[in-house]
């Protein structure tokens, strides 16, 4: 179904004109055809506003219907700033505009145009802050806010799939049109594998809609040709949204997102017509030439009813002639230059050596009634001029080319003064332009140029030149140095995003901002959705002439990705998080634990029900001091470190020696950096001469192991370091009871069980052999301060040594215990953990590990900056501190303070079961001691003072861990 | 992204490198001064040219040396750590370091 401003065929290549698509816009309902997008149906149907613009509410329509500014930006449904221009209609959608208070078409803040002398540019820096201190935040603030931005967002947005895709490609072609197209077989005609991306639903480009490809069978035979080759992969409704490092390329294709790494890429990305500054040059009905053809050839909407084309170049004659085809009267062509740029339809008057110097939209600038032609004189419009009624005026106002790919790449833009033109220039290697990016315009000479391009690229993958790298034909760039002189009454826009006007420019120039950056950043100009595709080259002529330089110099503002908007989804994708579970997981759940990601890693915090968690914990506590506990440490980090020289390269790591140690033995490990700052702990069980079996923390191990790789790459000892963190599983068996359980489990007369007998086992000593028919590797150690044992198998077959252990141990009382069990455990012996009693600044001496640190070494890491930091005097040191009262607020982080300066803070704090006190460590001056006593400010504001105690709160002579 | 090439793997996404520092010369920590140890801890070189950086890739855990040149930021070269010495010796090391 089609209605009044629909033209016949040929028009109309994009719509069906048979069926019907029914959607609402602004609360009213409108019928277009499959294929037509927002704009072109609503214009099929009189409708021409869109929205209202961002500063002062003033009704905007179509200018370019390519997506490329935000006068088409309106909220579909929930999803605020969807082009309308390019966005297709289905059925049942629901649209509206934005940007205005009340309704569209009645909007309260439309009076903001009147005051526009009371919103000088770069108002929202200065104006604000008055009368009283706080009126910014109380008053402007909240009403600003609900003045700006684009759109609502919508906390009901349903939830959308992104993903992304790896792609690899010998050759990238952005954009296609007819040098796009040429230069995609080009090259894959050469043999390289092309990726062939364009913006729109359709390949063509130009070509769908430019006259001089109207009639022939360019289009088609091209396009075909480009979609029969198996050496291409096309992508439509694609956009390549920045160029980053080595030709690494974001492609999103809606909700889509490929990362293309290209070896070879081809820019041709086309030119974006540019609009001509004059008073109201905003108005509904005034659009770019191209704008009017896209809406003709693309979707059969004739465009107004009487037009004036306003240009500087051939292309506004030939759209000047598809008016005139498609039954639009053409009031004039009024042409900057002094002879005529083009050919003019018959019959239609031209205006040589003019211009558009005002247009009038009646008294809510609804939409374009008439224009002002006034004579050219240099940078100003003539006084005086003939009033042309229209309701249509399509503006052929030059072009700049599509620099924003090149640019980031490292590229810069050229400026001629003769040709009022840029061109870009300096494009890096492995890059390549073709077509109107490139200068070369018209359809002949773009695909000359993008086929060249296209060669040259696959010569390029192989280190050639292509032996036809001839420069393309100079197509005149058809642009003019159009006057940039304010009107007296203003609304002369050069950036339609933000409604700045020439005097805004001219303003922030004379505020001393005169630099171009300086001046996009006092005035936004540039900022807006379009991101200066309109108002770039309009802007550096104004602050070229303003400062007395040429445009050249001033050139344009840096380009940065991305070329345009992206959605966050785009950017955040499917969000995985993922923990590594240790082969005992589904046991601690199937035994009700509690768990909680720990680095990498699940872990049970607690076994049992939330609800009574406190009792849980003490009772695991309970039955590790006087039965025996088994706890998952899985997780805890292990390396592997052989070779001939394993014990020298620990020595040179390590503060403690090691070519000392027994086979058979185990050692306390501590590690600092080249700070004398310490980073890590652990102990290392020497299995044989050549072979350490070394410790880490669960969170650092990965550090550690890499390291241990970076020392050893500027070391080069004879030395292989494995992390073996997932190769182990392990069970830390405590307990009073936890060797009776052991020889239960290894109950059998095998030769490699392993004798748990105090004597034939003692403390820090390791064993290889068999637990429970399982192959182990056990350390005796003690991080709970009872007898301890550490019960190391593969991976596989960790589960099952978990079942035996509390198969063995079921008549002991042996309970599975977690990690609020674990802390409580080790700090009632007064154990630090590294990371969470130790900051970056933290020396051995701060933390009573002096005894650690080797005296006889004459290096280590870190032992020269331990040594010249011991000469500056210790500035702080970890003591321990207990109270009986239950109720201190005390908790981790809370300072210690000495009179009200903070001299430390507490670094951990538990309620001990077993000493009947609350515990903990904290940082104190150094001079602190057993005796003394702390003051801390607690939780609830106030401050307790705690009497300073051994850290080591229970059993301080080591006599359980060693029975 | 850029590309950088591991003397080990070949040219990889750069994400997958973690950067390490310039290579500095440690000084002799039994004879060093304090003065001259505190600097080699808290300073590193920076100058506008090319520098020798360590460099790792994070994946494989494999430590080289990469000569980049900290203006342009091209990556001139990059080697296994044991070829230092003969670069230098050969003269085809470029990268100025501390």
């Amino acid at each position: 179904m089609t209605s009044g401003n629909r033209l016949p065929e040929p028009f109309g290549t994009r719509i069906d004109r048979h069926g019907t698509v029914t959607f609402g816009f602004e609360g009213r309902t409108y019928c277009g055809v499959p294929g037509d997008t927002i704009a072109s149906a609503l214009m099929a149907n009189g409708r021409y506003v869109l929205s209202r613009s961002f500063k002062y509410h003033r009704p905007r329509g179509v200018l370019t219907m390519a997506a490329q500014d935000s006068n088409a930006l309106v909220q579909v449904g929930h999803e605020p700033n969807a082009f309308a221009d390019t966005r297709p209609i289905t059925d049942g959608m629901s649209v509206s505009g934005q940007n205005y208070v009340g309704s569209l078409d009645d909007d309260r803040y439309a009076i903001l145009g009147r005051l526009s002398r009371f919103l000088p540019v770069g108002f929202y820096y200065r104006t604000f802050w008055g009368p009283t201190k706080n009126t910014f935040v109380r008053f402007w603030e909240p009403m600003i806010r609900k003045a700006a931005g684009l759109g609502r967002i919508s906390l009901d947005t349903p939830h959308v799939r992104y993903d992304k895709v790896h792609r690899f490609c010998d050759v990238i072609v952005v954009g296609g049109g007819p040098a796009g197209l040429s230069a995609a077989l080009g090259a894959a005609n050469a043999g390289a594998e092309v990726m062939l991306v364009e913006e729109g639903p359709e390949l063509g480009g130009s070509l769908g809609y430019r006259r001089e490809a109207a009639d022939t069978g360019t289009a088609r035979s091209l396009i075909a040709d480009v979609c029969a080759h198996e050496n291409i992969a096309i992508h439509t409704d694609a956009t390549c949204n920045g160029w980053y490092g080595d030709n690494w390329l974001p492609v999103i294709q809606g909700a889509r997102l490929f990362k293309v790494r290209a070896k070879q890429v081809v820019v041709a990305a086309g030119r974006f017509e540019q609009p001509v500054v004059f008073r109201n040059n905003d108005l509904p009905g005034i659009m770019l030439g191209t704008a009017a053809q896209r809406l003709m050839r693309l979707y059969a909407v004739k465009p107004g009813k009487r037009a004036v084309v306003l240009t500087c170049n051939a292309e506004g004659y030939e759209v000047a002639a598809d008016l005139r085809d498609a039954g639009v009267d053409v009031a004039a062509i009024v042409d900057a230059n002094a002879r005529a740029s083009g050919e003019a339809p018959n019959g239609v008057r031209v205006v040589t050596g003019s211009g558009i110097s005002e247009a009038d939209g009646g008294a809510k600038n609804w939409h374009v009634g008439r224009v002002k032609v006034s004579a050219i004189d240099g940078q100003t419009y003539a006084p005086g001029g003939a009033w042309i009624d229209c309701d249509l005026v399509c503006v052929a106002g030059g072009y700049m080319p599509v620099y924003q790919l090149p640019l980031q790449a490292g590229a810069r833009l050229d400026y001629d003064d003769a040709t009022a033109a840029f061109r870009i220039r300096g494009v890096p290697a492995n890059m390549h332009l073709a077509g109107a990016a490139n200068g070369a315009t018209t359809l002949i000479d773009a695909m000359a140029d993008g086929a060249s391009a296209g060669r040259r690229a696959t010569a390029a993958l192989s280190g050639r030149a292509a032996g036809d790298d001839a420069p393309p034909a100079a197509s005149p760039p058809g642009n003019y140095d159009w006057p940039l002189t304010s009107h007296p009454d203003g609304k002369d826009f050069v950036d339609f995003d933000e409604d700045l006007q020439i005097r805004d420019i001219e303003n922030a120039i004379a505020e001393g901002y005169s630099e171009l950056e300086l001046v996009k950043r006092f005035s936004t100009v540039g900022m807006g959705p379009s991101q200066g595709r309109h108002a770039a080259l309009t802007t550096s002529r104004i602050v070229a002439r303003q400062t007395g330089r040429d445009v050249a110099t001033v050139g344009v503002t840096t380009a940065r990705p991305p070329f345009t908007a992206e959605n966050l989804g785009v950017l955040a994708g499917t969000q995985h998080t993922q923990y590594r579970r240790t082969p005992m997981h589904f046991r601690h759940v199937e035994a009700g634990a509690q768990m909680q990601p720990v680095g990498a890693w699940w872990r049970p915090s607690y076994y049992g029900a939330p609800a009574e968690r406190e009792r849980l914990i003490v009772e695991e506590v309970n039955a590790v001091r006087t039965g025996v506990g088994m706890l998952d440490v899985s997780t805890l980090g292990s390396l592997e470190v052989r070779g001939p020289e394993a014990a020298a390269f620990l020595n040179r790591l390590y503060t403690m020696t090691y070519d000392t140690l027994a086979v058979g033995r185990i050692r306390y490990l501590l590690l600092a950096n080249e700070m004398g700052s310490l980073i890590d702990d652990g102990v290392t069980y020497r299995m044989a001469d050549d072979h350490f079996y070394v410790t880490s923390t669960t969170g650092a191990v990965g550090a550690i192991y890499q390291l241990m790789l970076y020392m050893n790459a500027q070391w080069g000892m004879k030395v292989d370091v494995l992390n073996a963190t997932a190769v182990f599983a392990g069970i830390n068996v405590t307990g009073p009871m936890a060797r009776a359980l052991l020889e239960r489990a290894s109950d059998s007369r095998a030769s490699d069980d392993i004798d748990f007998g105090a004597e034939a086992f003692p403390y820090l000593h390791g064993r290889t052999g068999r637990v429970a028919g399982q192959p182990v590797r056990v350390m005796r150690i003690g991080f709970t301060g009872e007898l301890s044992y550490e019960v190391h198998v593969p991976y596989s077959r960790g589960e099952a040594l978990w079942d035996a252990l509390c198969a063995a141990g079921r008549d002991l009382g042996v309970r599975p215990y977690g990690l609020e069990a674990s802390r409580i455990l080790r700090l009632e012996k007064g154990h630090f953990i590294l990371g969470q009693d130790t900051d970056a600044m933290t020396t051995p001496d701060q933390i009573g590990m002096a005894w650690a640190v080797s005296k006889k070494k004459d290096d280590f890491l870190g032992k020269r900056s331990i040594e010249q930091r011991r000469k500056l005097g210790m500035d702080r040191k970890l003591v321990g501190f207990s109270t009986d009262d239950k109720t201190a607020a005390i908790a981790e982080s809370c300072l210690v303070l000495a009179g009200a300066t903070a001299t430390g803070f507490v670094t951990s704090t538990c309620w001990s079961p077993t000493v009947g006190k609350r515990i903990g460590l904290a940082y104190a001056p150094p001079g602190t001691d057993v005796g003394d006593s702390i003051s801390i400010r607690t939780r609830a504001g106030g401050t307790v003072s705690v009497p300073v105690v051994s850290p080591h709160f229970y059993d301080p002579e080591n006599r359980r861990q060693e029975l | 992204m850029k590309v950088m090439t591991c003397p080990l793997n070949g040219p990889r996404n750069i994400d997958e490198f973690t950067y390490f520092g310039p290579v500095k010369e440690r000084p002799d920590p039994g004879t060093a001064s304090d003065a001259e140890w505190t600097h080699y801890i808290f300073h590193s070189p920076n100058p506008v040219g090319l520098l020798r950086e360590w460099w790792c890739h994070a994946p494989t855990n494999f430590f080289f040396i990469a000569e980049r040149h900290t203006a342009t930021d091209e990556i001139v070269a990059t080697y296994a750590p044991n070829d230092l010495a003969d670069r230098i010796e050969s003269g085809r090391d470029r990268g100025g370091a501390a």
